[in-house]
């Protein structure tokens, strides 16, 4: 396979304002109060492969998610979509229509007043894929059967189908542009076991079958593994430790993810004392300096307090954290 | 199973058949809107073919009284109208000034919530003091406003060609302020819904998704509130039509009956005006009594 990068950050960060309103701010003498949902972040996705991103609620996956189907524009750094400046991408409709998002509710992903072959023909209607009705019928038919729906539940409305079901037509309408490149923000997380494996399968299928590359988004460990070639794992806006996926897993480097993956129950080691996830994500609006995961580390110095470490290569693996550099984390 | 069986079978059509006051003011309603559009076939009476009038027909008392007569069922007025059809034709106008009314409201209020919902920030700002500003004064107050500059500025020439224009003007601008304040609510929950980030991800335009995306789902309460504004507006077009600014006495509406009749009163000859206003009260009352019924029945915490 070849190693075409499909999507590219380059130190992305975005920042939100969430201060009050300017009038009652002045009154009560307040600064600005600016949220740091992503903080320069840079990964490249290869094509026809898996990007996980993990971390725990609030460390800016989901921001990471729309920045990178450009629904929110970077603060800072540069995405480039198949080589193109992320606004350009977006205003070429031939590139735009290769990317796509999978939503993670699928109850709040259908407009409940659209039928479902509506829905799932919308993308084929803005890029203008097919003109005639009968082709874009036939179409849509033929992608609900693909995602292993029939071709007559287009003529349903989203409320009559399940959970899974509806993760699946979400899907359909994804695929429907002919993407190749898809963003998918915890698509499996409001599904119930049972269902998420079908639904992760089917992905995995799809991606076989149409070489299309993931961007996947997840806080569960479990279900990046089954589905990644490479993982980034995030905390407070940052990637502290990304690399080959199953590198990570069997070693571990960057104390947080020793921590998540400690936090996964194992059935060969039932009784096992386990170190609970210590702590709650510090507030993105005033992070902890230096190392922002300082504060629950075993290993925090003063110079973690103090400086913010930079990814480093080990091997395959770039780490952020003075302790592994130092050797301290051994 | 078809779309009608399936519609008798929901629990809307269940909700209504329950409620007495709503079958009866539904029944209310559609009699009176049947005899509104069908006034010149239900009327005994043109009231407004001169040749057919006569001042010797005039202050008939109604049938049920001593010298009343079949042929002017609830009475005649001084130039020998019968009451009963100048209702009829009144309440056709009535009708037609308050759903125009309510309709051009709908459209001036809708589009300034979608646009102020979904855009927010300043935009919004911006629209909601104007709203607030103009909910601070009573409709009543707006629409006499409206009316009187509309009038002032007009030619009097045109003046009597778009009598009708200006008062479904000077109603409807009274009563967009709450259909705007509900839709740019609604708008503001829907925008951050995952279904329209679908929809920006692949590209849609913000008006159109405005349109064919939020708009659907944002309709609802608005039709509710439209209905009891419907009532409203009739009963405004009577006020001004009382007050002396609304319709002339060519296109006599229900207020207008009410205000020629009121000059009777005193003199003996009440039914003139008490049948116009009994009407009025009726359809006012059964609108909003369905209206009601309509925000109860489509609320589903009120089940």
């Amino acid at each position: 396979m070849s190693s075409r990068i499909v999507l590219e950050a380059n130190d992305v960060a975005r920042h939100f304002d969430v201060s009050r309103p300017a009038l009652q701010r002045l009154l009560a003498g307040e600064k600005k109060r600016i949220l740091r949902a992503v903080d320069g972040v840079s990964f490249q996705i290869v094509a026809g492969e898996t990007l996980s991103l993990v971390g725990e609620s609030g460390c800016g996956k989901s921001t990471m998610a729309r920045l990178a189907v450009g629904l929110y524009a970077p603060t800072q750094g540069s995405i480039t979509f198949e080589g193109q400046a992320m606004h350009a991408a977006l205003a070429d409709a031939s590139l735009r229509r290769k990317m796509n998002m999978i939503f993670q509710d699928p109850y709040a992903s259908l407009n409940p007043r659209w039928r479902v072959r509506d829905i799932v023909a919308e993308p084929i209607k803005a890029f203008k894929l097919l003109s005639s009705r009968k082709d874009i019928e036939d179409r849509v038919g033929q992608l609900l059967t693909q995602v292993g729906l029939s071709a007559h539940d287009g003529e349903k409305f989203p409320h009559e189908f399940s959970g899974g079901q509806r993760q699946r037509i979400s899907i359909a309408r994804a695929l429907s542009s002919e993407p190749e490149f898809l963003v998918c923000d915890e698509p499996t997380s409001a599904l119930d076991v049972s269902v998420q494996a079908q639904i992760l399968n089917l992905m995995r299928d799809l991606q076989e079958r149409l070489g299309l590359t993931y961007l996947f988004i997840s806080h569960n460990l479990a279900v990046v593994r089954h589905m990644s070639d490479d993982l980034g794992v995030m905390y407070l806006g940052r990637i502290v430790e990304q690399g080959p996926a199953e590198e990570i897993f069997r070693t571990p480097r960057h104390p947080y993810t020793r921590l998540l993956l400690d936090a996964i129950p194992d059935i060969s080691a039932v009784g096992r004392q386990r170190t609970p996830v210590g702590g709650e994500v510090p507030s993105p609006i005033s992070p902890p300096s230096g190392c922002t995961f300082h504060p629950r580390c075993a290993l925090a110095n003063d110079r973690c307090k103090a400086e913010r470490p930079l990814e480093t290569k080990v091997g395959d693996v770039a780490v952020a954290c003075h302790a592994v550099q130092e050797g301290r984390a051994a | 199973m078809s779309a009608l069986s399936r519609f008798l079978d929901s629990d809307f059509v269940y909700s209504f058949r329950r409620s007495p006051v709503a079958v009866v003011s539904a029944v209310v309603v559609l009699i009176i809107v049947l005899c509104a559009v069908f006034a010149p076939l239900v009327s005994p009476h043109d009231p407004f073919d001169l040749a057919s009038i006569s001042l010797l027909d005039s202050l008939k008392p109604p049938v049920f009284l001593p010298d009343g007569d079949w042929s002017f069922p609830l009475g005649s007025d001084d130039q020998g109208r019968d009451v009963f059809s100048s209702i009829l034709y009144g309440t056709r106008i009535s009708m037609i000034v308050a759903a125009l009314a309510i309709g051009f409201s709908l459209v001036v209020g809708i589009t300034v919530g979608l646009v102020a919902g979904y855009a927010g920030g300043a935009v919004d700002a911006v629209l909601m003091r104007i709203v607030d500003v103009q909910l601070t004064f009573p409709a009543i107050l707006i629409a006499l406003l409206v009316d009187g500059v509309v009038r002032a500025v007009l030619p009097p020439a045109a003046q009597d060609a778009l009598q009708l224009d200006v008062i479904v003007f000077a109603i409807g601008i009274s009563r967009w302020p709450q259909f705007a304040r509900t839709v740019r609510g609604s708008t503001m929950i829907e925008r951050g819904r995952d279904y329209v980030m679908a929809a920006r991800v692949i590209g849609i335009s913000s008006p159109r998704i405005m349109v064919s995306h939020i708009l659907p789902n944002v309709l609802g309460p608005v039709l509710v509130i439209a209905t009891l504004n419907l009532g409203l507006a009739v009963l405004d077009e009577a006020t001004l039509s009382f007050l002396g600014v609304g319709l002339p006495p060519t296109q006599p509406s229900l207020g207008t009956l009410i205000r020629f009749g009121n000059n009777f009163l005193f003199s003996g000859e009440w039914w003139i005006t008490i049948f116009p206003g009994l009407t009025l009260a009726a359809i006012v009352l059964s609108i909003n009594l369905l209206g009601d019924w309509l925000r109860d029945a489509l609320n589903p915490r009120l089940r």
